[in-house]
């Protein structure tokens, strides 16, 4: 064996031809844990007993002349918000801590079908609500091209995860941002598919008409791979999408965009706060499109501004109402009280964080009686007309431009003591998930500070095609 | 444009669930959340008159399973993630009044 | 029990009736009352951390047949979250329709004609159940209380009539009426008993009809159709006894205690009660094609006003007659047509159907209709007497068939000769001189007593309307 391969595809490609087993894929992957988890605390849970034992079953299964899946001995880190059958499943937050799914998310299912092996539970932002990691009941992820720093959040776990090698893939979960803004941020491809193509049976929501579940990946090859796997439609979520889905192939891996109609939308690079770094290394993205025989323009997508406001109304309102469940008494922590309201009361006053009960008070209050109007009808109505104004745009370009994130990653407390400044590193990734369409973040080149900036693409419901195409052809001319 | 929300506001939200805040949370709670409120001001100021809402991406509809009977949990599996059981259900403290 | 004078009572009802489905609304658990504690539970029906629901196709079937028998408009519809805090909800929300139902604007109509605006016929699901641990097993005073979430999850169709009723009987009669309706059409087993359908009553009194509404309370805890009557009429007197001792009704739920035979308070409206009703956005819309309401709608089983009808036509008795409601509620309307339609007299049917058959209801069901017919014709053409005519459709019944005819002869069943009735009569008369002297003087009571003589005499063999002839004949004599 010449050098051991590093990407999923490569990986699963010597697998599949024995010049390298699963057990030693397994083995060279915890060893890099090992060297930097300590400092990195990307994960929740290493399970390098339950990857061993997966290793040597799909080595066995070689062995006995199976045909091996897409992603066959191919480890994978999944963020700690996706249920694992017996394995616990804490969405960073002391109210699961020790929680053991009975059961798995349809997407850990089809992972390990294609051959895939569970090597970690990452760390997020607790439930999923944050853009730091820093709101981890287990304490924060650090950024592995500088310590000091954020990875970016929710899935800072699993951003860092492929960043720093623990695995060449990783899941996330995109609400507003969670995969694409850490993508970014640690210098990887994050993809946020089009709302219904990825499953959410064993997603612990945290807005469920938000939520979509995404890969991360080095290569915008790895992260196409691992969709390809992981999409499909569900019968067990009611939202999964039940027609035809494209699977991202060579084609859209070679980059050609000639003659690709792409819009930069003006509103989020004239966003408050793009840092002036972001905004040079996202001019050359946009010109190194235009250099490959893309149409590339300006153009507006108005509404796009009111989409932080409409965000921070609709995510907490279904955030307050998805977390109720967790009050103490089928599973997870129990504070125990006289009686049952001061048990629920006790129990989630201790179990959450400030940042999940900020949002759960917010969601709460824009649903409550006397407000609901005011504030979440109002922000539904919002949400129309971003997607109106996105689908009027994409009636003149297949695909949207704008940066991913509105600054390189930040230092650790920068933002923790105002809630608003940390939603505003959201403002690029929002829209798409208002609307339900793909995005992806691509790394390109760095900022002054030497860490990663992401650009990130947009498309219509299911143009993924369009978006692989795009992003690749940014992979290929990026610094 | 909307007043301001007020600390009474915040403590029956808090209320309603079934969060306890101390006095320093609640001041910083209020204003916190006073401040992203004021920031969807813009949307609170926007006409919207003849817009429909849009609860969610996918204008899916009708989405049906058959009514056909699926292998139930382990009872013993479940009871043992619960932080009490007793006589093979989930015990809870006294509940204080009927549902409403 | 009456109000008094002037004082009128308005009556609505809620009825929560359990879909007789194989699975639970939103997941693949059975639906099966009376099993073990927490066997019937998935990530779903417990609300566990990234479970989804699916809509059951079956239950949105059997929730538009309930609209389609109660004539309200079925409509594309929508689920929302209700949002409160309580342990028999896994979820802490209960998924229910709020305010796009899937049914709207029907009407039920009772035997009498009166008629009951029904408003609304929605889906929603049902709670698990909790077991309270000492007290005396009531919410109030329990140590503690032990949740079973076998019940979480079942598919509910709740119905909310107009406040249209104005007495206890027309309540009754409506709930009568609706679980007929309910079982007829195989929606729903309407059994009060395992709370499979629950009865909760919205009540408020006035001065007079053309008054504004009163406060209203709401009845809960209501376990069977008689206990209805009793809580309305004990409710509707307890709050003008309240308003005419110059205090004022406060709106709230209450419980009827049977033993005790009262409402006693149960939980005052408060103002923390806001649901924060928003859109389940983990469902999406439902949106029944006009051929599937179309095909529900005609398949619709015939419903039980119509059946008392036919019954009531092919025996001539009235549409209202108890008679005619018990044919129709055990499923011997069947029966009793087809032996009208082989030539029976429909009097005679219907009078054997609803007593005799209706004893067995389940071996009636399964009565052959020409052995019914023979049995009835005999009876008609007093080849056998009405008590031998019972005797023969017992051992029908019991033996699950037979040959009628083969059973009278057997038991030696036949006209008994007009001669030999007279002698037995005379010698019954003689042996009792004192019973036929009150007799005479037009007791009554006393002509049970000679017929039950002449038939001990005959064995059984006497014709009871034959004996109480030949005893008015000997008055005249
Ligand atoms: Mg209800
Ligand atoms: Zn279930």
């Amino acid at each position: 064996m010449s050098e051991s391969p590093t990407t999923a595809i490569d990986i699963a490609a010597a697998v599949r031809d024995g010049r390298v087993t699963a057990a030693e894929v397994v083995e060279t992957h915890l060893a890099a844990i090992d060297a930097r988890e300590a400092e990195l605390h990307a994960c929740n849970a290493v399970l390098a007993d339950e990857a061993r034992a997966a290793a040597g079953r799909g080595d066995a299964a070689r062995a006995a002349g199976a045909t091996l899946g897409p992603l066959a001995g191919v480890p994978v880190a999944l963020k700690d918000n996706m249920c694992t059958r017996g394995i616990p499943t804490t969405c960073s937050s002391k109210i699961l801590e020790g929680w053991r799914p009975p059961y798995d998310a349809t997407v850990v299912t089809k992972l390990q079908e294609a051959g895939a092996i569970v090597i970690a539970k990452t760390n997020l932002d607790e439930f999923a609500m944050g853009s730091s990691t820093e709101n981890s009941a287990f304490g924060p992820t650090k950024n592995p091209h500088d310590v000091t720093k954020v990875p970016g959040g929710s899935s800072g776990g699993s951003a860092v995860a492929v960043a720093a090698g623990f695995a060449p893939i990783s899941l996330g979960s995109d609400t507003g941002g969670s995969i694409r803004q850490p993508a970014a941020l640690c210098g990887v491809v994050g993809l946020k598919p089009t709302y219904g193509t990825v499953s959410r049976y064993g997603l612990i929501a945290f807005a469920s008409s938000l939520d979509q579940i995404g890969p991360f990946g080095a290569t915008i090859a790895d992260a196409a791979a691992t969709y390809n796997v992981i999409a499909g439609h569900d019968p067990r979520d009611s939202t999964s999408y039940a027609g035809a889905m494209a699977t991202i192939g060579a084609a859209e891996l070679a980059g050609d965009v000639s003659g690709m109609r792409v819009g930069i939308i003006s509103e989020l690079v004239g966003a408050e706060g793009i840092a002036d770094d972001v905004k040079r290394r996202f001019t050359e993205a946009a010109d190194a499109l235009s250099a490959a025989g893309a149409k590339v323009e300006e153009t507006s997508v108005p509404a796009c501004v009111y989409g932080l406001s409409a965000y921070y109304l609709i995510a907490p309102a279904e955030a307050s109402s998805n977390l109720a469940r967790y009050d103490g008494v089928r599973y997870g922590l129990r504070i125990e009280a006289d009686n049952i309201t001061d048990m629920y009361t006790q129990t989630r006053t201790a179990g959450f964080g400030p940042e999940v009960k900020r949002r759960i008070m917010l969601g709460t209050y824009a649903l409550s009686a006397g407000y609901y109007d005011a504030y979440y009808g109002k922000a539904l109505k919002v949400r129309s007309l971003i997607a109106r104004d996105f689908a009027a745009a994409y009636e003149k370009f297949d695909v949207l431009l704008s940066p991913t994130a509105p600054t390189t990653a930040f230092g650790f407390g920068a933002k923790t003591d105002n809630p608003l400044a940390m939603y505003l590193s959201d403002v690029c990734t929002i829209p798409s998930n208002l609307c339900g369409d793909p995005a992806i973040s691509v790394p390109f080149g760095t900022g002054d500070d030497g860490l990663p900036v992401g650009v990130q693409v947009l498309a219509p419901a299911l143009g993924e095609p369009a978006l692989f195409r795009a992003a690749a052809a940014l992979e290929g001319s990026a610094p | 444009m909307a007043k301001r929300l007020t600390r009474e506001e915040v403590a029956h939200v808090a209320l309603l669930a079934r969060l306890e805040v101390t006095d320093d949370e609640l001041d910083m709670f209020t204003g916190q959340l006073a401040d992203i409120l004021e920031h969807a001001n813009d949307v609170e100021a926007l006409d919207v008159s003849g817009v429909e809402a849009m609860a969610h991406p996918m204008q899916l509809r009708n989405v049906f399973r058959t009514d056909v009977i699926v292998p139930a949990l382990d009872r013993d599996e479940v009871l043992s993630q619960a932080p009490s059981a007793e006589d093979r259900r989930f015990r809870v403290p006294r509940i204080l009044g009927e549902a409403p | 029990m009456t109000l008094p004078d002037g004082w009128v009572m308005v009556i609505g009802l809620e009825v929560h009736c359990e879909l007789k489905t194989a699975t639970k609304l939103f997941c693949g658990c059975p639906n099966m009352f009376g099993d073990e504690p927490n066997t019937n539970i998935c990530p779903t029906c417990l609300g566990l951390p990234g479970s989804l629901p699916v809509l059951n196709e079956n239950a949105v079937e059997l929730a538009m047949r309930i609209g389609a028998a109660l004539n309200c408009d079925i409509l594309a519809s929508t689920f929302h979250r209700k949002n409160y805090f309580y342990p028999d909800m896994p979820k802490d929300y209960q998924v229910s329709q709020y305010d796009e139902p899937i049914n709207l604007n029907g009407r039920l109509d009772l035997p009498d004609g009166f008629r009951v605006g029904v408003t609304r016929a929605h889906i929603e699901e049902d709670t698990g159940k909790s077991t309270h641990v000492g007290g005396d097993g009531r919410i109030h005073g329990a140590t503690h209380s032990l949740v079973d979430y076998n019940r979480s999850g079942v598919p509910l169709v709740e119905i909310v009539s107009e406040p249209d009723m104005r007495t206890a009987d027309q309540a009754r009669a409506y709930v009568t009426e609706l679980r007929a309706i309910l079982v007829a059409t195989g929606a729903s087993d309407g059994r009060m008993e395992e709370g499979s359908m629950r009865v909760d009553a919205n009540i408020s009194v006035r001065r007079s009809e053309t008054d504004e509404f009163g406060t209203r309370c709401e009845i809960k805890n209501v376990n069977s159709i008689r206990s209805l009557g009793r809580a309305i009429e004990y409710e509707a007197a307890r709050q003008v006894g309240l308003i005419e001792a110059g205090d004022r009704v406060i709106q709230q739920t209450r419980h009827w205690n049977e033993q005790q035979g009262r409402t006693i308070t149960g939980r005052v409206k408060e103002d923390a009660d806001d649901y924060r009703y928003f859109l389940e956005p983990d469902l999406v819309p439902l949106d029944p094609s006009p051929e599937w309401i179309a095909s529900v709608r005609s398949e619709l089983a015939v419903l039980p006003a119509t059946r008392r009808e036919a019954v009531a036509a092919a025996t001539g008795a009235d549409a209202s007659a108890t008679a005619v409601a018990t044919v129709v509620d055990l499923e011997l309307d069947q029966l009793v047509l087809g032996a009208v339609a082989a030539g029976a007299d429909g009097r005679i049917a219907l009078a054997r159907a609803s007593n005799e058959v209706a004893a067995d209801a389940e071996g009636g069901r399964g009565l052959d209709v020409a052995a019914f017919t023979a049995v009835i014709a005999m009876e008609s053409a007093s080849e056998i007497t009405a008590t031998q005519a019972k005797t023969v459709l017992g051992e029908l019944l019991a033996d699950g068939g037979g040959d009628p005819e083969a059973i009278a002869a057997k038991h030696g069943f036949e006209a008994m000769d007009g001669s030999v009735l007279d002698s037995v009569v005379d010698k019954v008369i003689a042996a009792n001189p004192n019973e036929w002297q009150r007799y005479k003087d037009g007791d009554a009571k006393v002509t049970g007593f000679f017929v039950g003589q002449v038939m001990k005499a005959t064995g059984g063999k006497a014709d009871g309307k034959a004996v109480t002839a030949a005893l008015v004949a000997r008055t005249k004599a």
